[in-house]
């Protein structure tokens, strides 16, 4: 039964990923798109964050705040990404256990 | 993009302790690897929702990539289709993010080795990685796996935080997005919300970004 949920998840992981392989060659976009589509990346990483970082811990939502306000803490003063994750963990760890 | 390697062990400690089997839940990330719909994955076997819900709800949630993935390849005009297959399928979140902070390799020579070996590393560290927190699940205490939830949003954080430190108008794209997913949030599914706010939010680039180099 995992199994099925699971090859189902790959096959709707994997098409849309691979859809624009296809149509990407066919057409030239104006400038616009072009800008468009390069303010993607920043876009969509603001709407994973939030409001979905307040789910961190069901129910008490300035958890993943607090968490989010470490992680930019220690990404605003230039660590690497692996330091400010295990920062972050180590934050909403100690929230929890206090 | 070794970052991966503490999500994937978050991952790991939370498939397993929503039920999954160690066997399952690496399948999970060598056949599906895409960090968010994983942890949800597991969180809706978890409560037990049933296969279907979870494949739309899978579904759903990755629309988003297929913007990226659009965007991705707009990059990758000159590179050749068997390059662009596995690069497609590799497209993460999170691999889209660091490649997207690199842009300029894509023009250069090598660029689809380039790609693909950062593709590569990260598919291998989230497989590795998702086993080593499927066994440690099993021996860390539940207080310290419930705070690996943050591990996924810290990682985007810290993608974002340098981009904004160097150009701010980034930040702002980042946070209207926000804001527009809060906005439909109560009417939608959170796969929904974040497509729209990442399709609206990005448009505002095109006005924000105006007068930058088209190099």
């Amino acid at each position: 039964m995992i199994f099925a949920i699971i090859i189902g998840m790959s096959l709707v992981t994997m098409i849309p990923r691979l859809i624009p392989v296809y149509i990407v060659d066919k057409i030239k976009f104006p400038d616009w798109i072009n800008r468009w589509l390069n303010a993607i990346p920043f876009a969509a990483l603001g709407a994973l964050i939030f409001p979905g970082i307040m789910s961190v811990k069901s129910g008490e939502p300035y958890v993943g705040i607090i968490g989010g306000i470490v992680a930019i803490i220690l990404a605003f003063i230039g660590l690497n990404v692996i330091l400010v994750v295990l920062g972050a963990i180590l934050a909403v760890f100690l929230i929890t256990v206090m | 993009m070794l970052g991966y390697l503490p999500i994937a062990i978050a991952y790991g400690v939370l498939a397993k302790q929503a039920g999954l089997s160690l066997v399952e839940l690496t399948m999970m990330s060598v056949l599906v690897f895409a960090g968010a719909s994983q942890f949800m994955g597991a969180n809706m076997i978890a409560v037990g929702a049933g296969a279907a819900e979870i494949i739309v709800a899978t579904f759903v949630l990755n629309f988003r990539q297929f913007v990226m993935s659009l965007s991705f390849m707009n990059r990758f005009r000159d590179i050749g289709r068997t390059w662009k297959v596995p690069l497609s399928l590799g497209l993460t979140d999170e691999t889209f993010a660091v490649s997207s902070l690199h842009t300029k390799e894509a023009r250069e020579d090598k660029g689809a080795l380039f790609y693909l070996a950062l593709l590569l590393t990260a598919y291998f560290s989230w497989i590795a990685g998702s086993l080593l927190g499927g066994v440690l699940g099993e021996i860390i205490p539940e207080t310290l796996s419930q705070s690996m939830g943050i591990a996924l949003y810290a990682m985007f954080i810290g993608l974002l935080v340098p981009s904004v430190k160097k150009e701010l108008k980034v930040g702002l794209i980042a946070i209207i997005a926000m804001l527009i997913n809060v906005l439909c949030s109560p009417f939608m599914s959170e796969g929904w919300a974040i497509v729209i706010g990442t399709v609206l939010g990005g448009l505002t680039g095109v006005y924000l970004l105006k007068g930058e180099s088209e190099s």
